[in-house]
């Protein structure tokens, strides 16, 4: 596989770069370059080292395996592919991403899955392995976003006002969650087999990605968010 | 040329800290890499830096960094300057040409007592009568601008990108305990000079990214207290208001934290302690006009440690980590790895959450 050394490079000549090499490569050296992989398709890309702002944006099919953290907005508006982060992940991750799936072994910060959406075969989806900062799921108007709260032991698994402004899409939070405070237009409940069924086949893929076993992270109860209807602001202003 | 106050101006812009906890200095290297990875945050209109621990050999004067516009105004400000302070020591500070950085105004320091009679006729303690001094020669001194008026510490700023700012004013040449340092993006108008951060009053010093959106609000609750907002960008607010709060009112920098970032009213009701929910209560209630809205994450400097905040939302990002005695604070994680790749126990405050890093006691 083809190994760029992108070391102190910029933003554009990394992407020039690899928009060049034809097939999968390896980024060494990473440290903060934004933008990387924009657009990019069918192919995979390794980065070793700090991916920056806006990785895999606007995504169409590459996938894209990060072995240490990532920054903020990663994924923002991707359409297909894959983003894994072995590591972290910062604030406003998937930011209004229309498809493909974002994995996270570890944390993410603020803003995790910031207005997703979908449309008919397009459904994105989320895992994130640890615990999400808060205002996960803000105005989720699509998609599939998993909370397993794996690296954190009798703590929240998400922070305040998670699916502030959430109509439409679907969220999975490991435990019962009875120490989150949901907003009144949604509807947590326990998952049901029905519900776990869906879930499964979300996570296989993950499990096998991360190493983990996929009945022990199902032994739990978990808790499914939806939105109460489609339209759940259609009144907040004016009766019409 | 129009600047901030009479064109507002938005800002994007990079921020970035380091500290050593066991107060060991270290030069201006370190935190100059750290904006390297961060370019792009910036363009070119305003870069700073603020190091403590860089004048030991003056450390019990206030070291008074100056901008003038020319000559005149310098002489005209040297003679106010000895009506008021003892003056040990006056000289330009060094700069280096660099085609990077251009329209340098007249970049000069002092190091000064305040004399004792001026003291006792005006009634005032040592920093009261500095900080006045500060406001009146910004507000009344037309082209003077102080820019640094601590002990033992000192801010370094221009209009320029935070890498060459660091080259122009040498500062692999000045070791520090604690490096502050700012990259600006003001979008709407011409930087200047003195907009560029760290803002800085006696050793506090802010470096901020974001916008703050209650600054008219804030400006005229702490003009009534003998503040004067002069340099109008909305960063300058902040350190005034930290001032107000720590050394005027005796807060602690926690409850400082509990007022310019109040926790909604829905998590004071939610805290499980009595005393806790009742002094939010307090804080939030008194200095209401203090309350900073809009995104921001600041680092402020002191003498003897440094505080990261973000606002409540967290609308902008902001990075911890550390590696021996070294404390890291960035708006990006590639930044603390420019300064150390190895860093450890990298994580991300939440909003509202004050992280206070104190040098070990007597360290410095």
């Amino acid at each position: 596989m083809k190994s760029i050394k992108v070391t102190h490079m910029n933003h554009q000549t990394l992407n020039d770069q690899l928009r060049q090499v034809e097939g999968d490569c390896i980024l060494e050296g990473c440290c903060g370059q934004r933008f990387i992989a924009a657009g990019m398709s069918e192919r995979a890309i390794t980065i070793n080292g700090i991916p920056g702002n806006a990785l895999g944006a606007y995504l169409n099919g590459a996938v894209i395996t990060v072995n240490a953290n990532a920054q903020d907005a990663v994924g923002d508006t991707m359409n297909e592919g894959k983003i894994i982060v072995h590591g972290n992940i910062g604030d406003a991750a998937g930011y209004a991403m229309r498809g493909g799936k974002i994995y996270i072994k570890g944390n993410a910060g603020y803003r995790a899955g910031i207005h997703m959406k979908a449309y008919k075969e397009k459904i994105p989806l989320m895992i994130i392995g640890g615990s999400a900062g808060s205002f996960l799921g803000e105005y989720q108007a699509g998609g599939i976003i998993i909370v397993l709260g794996l690296l954190t032991q009798n703590k929240r698994i998400v922070g305040n006002f998670p699916c502030t402004g959430m109509h439409g899409g679907k969220m999975f939070l490991r435990g019962e969650c009875l120490d989150i405070n949901f907003p009144r237009q949604v509807t947590a409940k326990l998952a049901d087999d029905n519900d776990r069924d869906e879930l499964k086949t979300y996570l296989d893929e993950y499990c096998l990605l991360f190493g983990y076993d996929l009945e022990e992270i199902l032994n739990a109860p978990f808790t499914v968010v939806i939105p109460d209807s489609k339209n759940p602001y259609q009144q907040m202003y004016v009766a019409n | 040329m129009k600047i901030e106050g009479q064109i507002r101006i938005p800002s994007g812009c990079a921020i970035a800290a380091v500290i050593s906890k066991d107060g060991k200095r270290f030069s201006g290297e370190m935190i100059t890499n750290a904006m390297k990875p961060m370019h792009d945050r910036s363009n070119g209109l305003g870069g700073g830096f603020a190091s403590y621990g860089i004048y030991p050999d003056y450390q019990e004067f206030y070291a008074l960094h100056l901008f003038f516009d020319e000559r005149a105004t310098r002489k005209n400000c040297e003679v106010f300057l000895k009506e008021r302070f003892e003056i040990v020591k006056s000289e330009i500070i060094p700069t280096r040409k660099i085609p990077a950085i251009t329209d340098e105004p007249i970049i000069w320091r002092y190091f000064v007592a305040p004399l004792k009679s001026m003291l006792a006729s005006m009634q005032l303690d040592e920093k009261e009568f500095v900080a006045q001094t500060v406001m009146k020669i910004n507000t009344e001194m037309k082209g003077a601008y102080v820019f640094s008026s601590g002990k033992n510490m000192g801010t370094f700023k221009a209009v320029g990108f935070p890498e060459d700012v660091s080259r122009f004013y040498q500062l692999e040449e000045y070791e520090g305990y604690s490096w502050t340092a700012h990259g600006r993006y003001p979008t709407n108008t011409p930087g200047w000079w003195g907009g560029a951060h760290p803002f800085t009053l006696l050793d506090y010093s802010i470096v901020h990214n974001g916008e703050i959106s209650s600054y008219d609000a804030n400006r005229r609750f702490i003009e009534m207290f003998g503040y004067k907002c002069s340099l109008q960008t909305d960063t300058e607010v902040v350190t005034y208001i930290l001032d107000y709060l720590i050394r005027v009112q005796g807060l602690t920098l926690q409850e400082a934290a509990s007022v310019i970032a109040a926790p909604f009213w829905s998590t004071i009701e939610g805290k499980t302690s009595a005393e806790e929910r009742q002094k939010l209560l307090y804080l939030r209630t008194i200095f209401s006009s203090l309350l900073i809205t809009g995104p921001f994450s600041i680092i402020l400097g002191f003498e003897d440690g440094l505080m990261a905040l973000n606002d409540r939302l967290k609308l902008r990002s902001m990075v911890i980590g550390e590696k021996d005695d070294k404390v890291f604070i960035a708006s990006e994680e590639a930044a603390i790895r420019a300064m150390a790749p190895d860093a450890e126990n990298i994580w991300a405050p939440a909003g509202g959450e004050a992280v206070i890093i104190s040098i070990k006691d007597g360290a410095y």
